[in-house]
């Protein structure tokens, strides 16, 4: 009976799944199946890279430049050791798009979940608290949203970099970006949250949750938090392709990830001296890899919004 | 039309012939590093020194072939093995109207060996300056030297008067970061202005019409925009879309597709420059390295183990595009009549390995190298292919590339030294190799006395002697001699690991002649335009 029970429950939640509202508006749309399909081939890509790629382009010993600056292999010239050709540093250029798309997932995803939990503590207890604390923290976010984010990232980045001088700049290249990418993000969640908290702390759940003496904390953590995650959710979709083209922005400038251990955007900086030259493909891999992915995740960003909005249903 | 409107079109026509018949001919042209400070003193680096000796002269000038020309003096003479007499120009005056005379050239020199100059040593230390009358200057000398005056092309002379004013007499140093008047503005005799200057960005030039040679010049160009483009396809996008007049240096990939436009061309040739690594084999313990405690170059076998290690045959082929010619020694071999007697140690990775394990090193370990990325020609992209073919044998080179402006306040004297394992490249300024024994291998001190620009502080007080002889020495067979036996000693001792000469490569518009130099100065006052 009770195994019974617990394989209802299991069937029920997947039942939910399959009956709920969003799982109908996915089904309902083409572009939004394509767009997690594209989405997760690039994440287990990333993901099993150093299972799937041919070469290990981060193995400095395992280059040679005599291989450097090969065509795809489709061409005359191509060798069918490289499929996408090499770099002019002889790296291939298909492992290290593997590879590099990792740099730039892990960069996208700690910073998007850094601008996340700062974003969502600091908008909870703006709305929350009210008064002076939500008025600071609200003006300091007003403020910060008059730059683009890309110009406040490089100045984070230009001050750490500098604060951290001394230490090896391929050591402390992620740190510092997810840092500066992370900072230049939170504004979103916290104006979100405030307002989602501005109306959940009135609601009768609230105040009795208050009446029997719950520390404001907990109130915060378990009560309004869980209401308020669905527009959080959307935002952190969206953020994460922009987090993904903010740091292939910073490393096209030069000051993101160093050219030994290349991420997308720096391949794409290294790449591009070439393209006058005609060695195309070691900037338009990494760029359609690039632009596959951000158009993937904001595709299903907006989906998530439009099937999260009860007005659009 | 009425006759008033055919009147009005003619006159509007007429307006427009004599606006274009007046504008300006102005040369547009970009280089891959940029221009920071103005003061002629701060940086010894040849493309800051030879953009200002546009605006600034020394006592003699180099032609397009490098040749001595009289500058600010028209004639010299030795009235002794110590004693030398320049004769000034007469008549020459400073852009904002001074006399040029005697005393500036006598306060120049003492500029020039004070606190904070990168240029100590171009005119010797020990060498006295004697005012004879107001366009005759005596140089007494410590010791005979019969190419005191090679080098003094980049020796801007300063306006006395004019520094004084604008609390300039201190030399402002590299990793100064207070702004003096004369890192801002610029003084000079030369035949152009600085009329904007953007530090780092843009320059703009204006001809002198108040030159003394204006009557006698060949350029007829009025204005010069430079502009500082280190992104490599960015600079060819500028001279391919006809934006600028010229570009430097060209990267390598793109010479081609330079040469195949049918308004452009692409002048190349072989560079004076030597591109090369130096080791830290001063310091007790290496900077940013794995090793504590002791210095792993201080060993023969280590520094060796990277030569053996370093496919500079690879390097010239692939990175630099058959651009560049790998060297055995210090010095292009147009500066030296036997070169070829000097073989670079072969591409051997596995001895590398056996001479680090051999050194008690033999898991290798780690170290960071220092490089510039808009200083030399793919620069950069060189540093890497080291880290490569490092970790082939075991050693981790981490690459720090920087914009030459941090790169060199960090790594001169004035930075303190502060690297132990660097790519740079050297240019005799007198076009001598003394000036190599002089500079890159002379003993020095911890404040840079001795050879100044010796980063990696290799000391061997036989090769300073050699260096001494060679100055004095007059007779030219048993110079060459002396400059193969220092030669013979640096190079079996690895005080450098010498990578090549890089080539020279201009992008130019069909449009303008220029005087290519081999030590990649450009001098505006070869330009012509059409």
């Amino acid at each position: 009976m009770s195994m019974n029970k617990e394989t209802d429950e299991k069937m029920s939640v997947i039942a939910r799944v399959l009956d709920s509202d969003i799982w109908y508006s996915f089904t309902r749309s083409k572009v939004t199946m394509v767009a997690a399909l594209v989405t997760f081939l690039i994440f287990a890509s990333a993901l099993f890279a150093p299972i799937i790629s041919p070469h290990d382009p981060f193995d400095l010993a395992s280059l040679s430049l005599m291989d450097s600056l090969l065509p795809p292999a489709w061409n005359a010239e191509g060798d069918p050791n490289y499929l996408l050709g090499t770099d002019d540093q002889g790296r291939d250029v298909l492992s290290t798009i593997l590879y590099g798309s990792r740099i730039s997932l892990a960069v996208g995803l700690v910073s998007v979940a850094f601008a996340a939990v700062l974003g969502i503590t600091l908008g909870l207890v703006a709305g929350y608290m009210g008064g002076r604390v939500d008025a600071i923290i609200m003006r300091v976010a007003d403020v910060q949203l008059s730059f683009p984010a890309i110009l406040i990232a490089l100045l984070i980045d230009g001050t750490v970099n500098a604060l951290v001088g001394g230490m090896d700049r391929e050591r402390s290249a992620f740190t510092v970006l997810v840092i500066s990418i992370g900072l230049s993000f939170w504004v979103q969640y916290a104006r979100t949250v405030r307002s989602s908290t501005l109306v959940e702390r009135n609601k009768e759940y609230v105040q009795a949750a208050r009446l029997i003496g719950l520390h404001p904390f907990l109130i915060m953590l378990r009560h309004v938090l869980p209401n308020v995650m669905g527009p959080v959710l959307v935002i952190a979709t969206i953020n994460l392709a922009l987090a993904v083209i903010t740091e292939a922005t910073l490393s096209f400038l030069g000051v993101g990830i160093p050219g030994t251990q290349p991420s997308l955007g720096t391949m794409i900086r290294t790449g591009n001296d070439f393209l006058f030259s005609g060695e195309w493909w070691i900037t338009f891999f990494p760029g359609a890899m690039l632009a596959a992915l951000v158009l993937a995740v904001n595709l299903l960003g907006d989906w998530l919004r439009d099937a999260l909005n009860p007005k659009l249903r | 039309m009425s006759k008033f409107g055919r009147f009005l079109a003619a006159s509007v026509l007429a307006g427009a012939c004599a606006t274009s018949a007046m504008a300006e001919n102005s040369f547009d042209y970009a280089f891959q590093g940029s221009l920071k400070g103005l003061d002629p003193y701060t940086l010894r680096e040849t493309f800051t020194l030879g953009i200002l000796t546009n605006v600034y002269e020394g006592l003699i000038k180099r032609g397009p072939n490098l040749e001595i020309l009289p500058g600010l003096a028209t004639s010299w003479e030795v009235i002794e093995p110590t004693r030398w007499r320049f004769h000034l120009r007469k008549g020459v005056k400073f852009h904002n109207g001074n006399d040029f005379t005697a005393e500036d050239v006598v306060f120049s020199a003492e500029r020039l060996n004070s606190e904070g100059s990168d240029m100590k040593g171009r005119v010797p230390v020990d060498a006295t300056f004697e005012i004879v009358d107001d366009h005759t200057v005596d140089v007494i000398l410590a010791s005979p030297n019969p190419i005191l005056h090679y080098e003094w092309e980049l020796w801007s002379i300063i306006d006395k008067d004019w520094a004084e004013a604008n609390d300039s007499m201190r030399v402002t140093s590299a990793s100064d970061t207070a702004e003096t008047t004369i890192s801002l503005k610029a003084n000079g005799t030369g035949p152009f202005k600085i009329s904007e200057h953007t530090s780092g960005v843009s320059t703009k030039f204006e001809a002198n019409e108040n030159w003394w040679n204006w009557d006698n010049r060949e350029f007829n160009i009025d204005t010069v925009n430079f502009t500082s483009i280190s992104a490599d396809a960015t600079r060819v996008a500028a001279l391919l879309s006809g934006e600028l007049d010229m570009v430097y240096p060209v990267p390598t990939q793109d010479i081609k597709r330079i040469d195949a436009s049918s308004t452009l061309s692409a002048l190349t040739g072989p560079e004076l420059r030597t591109i090369f690594l130096g080791m830290d084999q001063r310091r007790d313990e290496l900077l940013n390295s794995s090793i504590t405690g002791k210095n792993p170059f201080k060993d023969i076998r280590v520094r060796q183990a990277f030569y053996h290690a370093i496919d500079a045959e690879a390097i010239s082929a692939r990175i630099m595009r058959k651009q560049a010619t790998p060297s055995a020694v210090m010095v292009s071999p147009f500066l030296l009549d036997n070169a070829d007697q000097f073989e670079r140690l072969a591409y051997d990775p596995e001895k590398a390995k056996a001479l680090l394990a051999e050194a008690g090193y033999p898991e290798g370990f780690e170290i960071r190298i220092d490089c510039p990325n808009d200083r030399y020609v793919n620069d950069e992209s060189i540093c890497q292919a080291v880290a490569a073919m490092m970790a082939k044998v075991g050693v981790k080179v981490n690459v720090n590339a920087q914009p030459k402006a941090q790169f060199f306040a960090k790594i001169l004297a004035s930075g303190g030294y502060e690297t132990s394992f660097y790519l740079l490249g050297w240019t005799p300024g007198s076009l001598d190799s003394h000036n190599i024994f002089a500079n890159l291998y002379g003993c020095r001190d911890d404040a840079g006395k001795g050879g100044q620009f010796n980063i990696g502080g290799y000391c061997n007080p036989e090769v300073d002697a050699l260096a001494k002889e060679i100055l004095v020495e007059n007779d030219a067979a048993k110079r060459l001699d002396l400059v193969t036996q220092a030669y013979r000693i640096v190079t079996d001792e690895v005080g450098y690991l010498p990578l090549h000469q890089q080539g020279l490569a201009w992008g130019v518009s069909n449009d303008v002649s220029v005087a290519q130099r081999a030590d990649n100065v450009l001098r505006f006052e070869h330009i012509t335009k059409n």
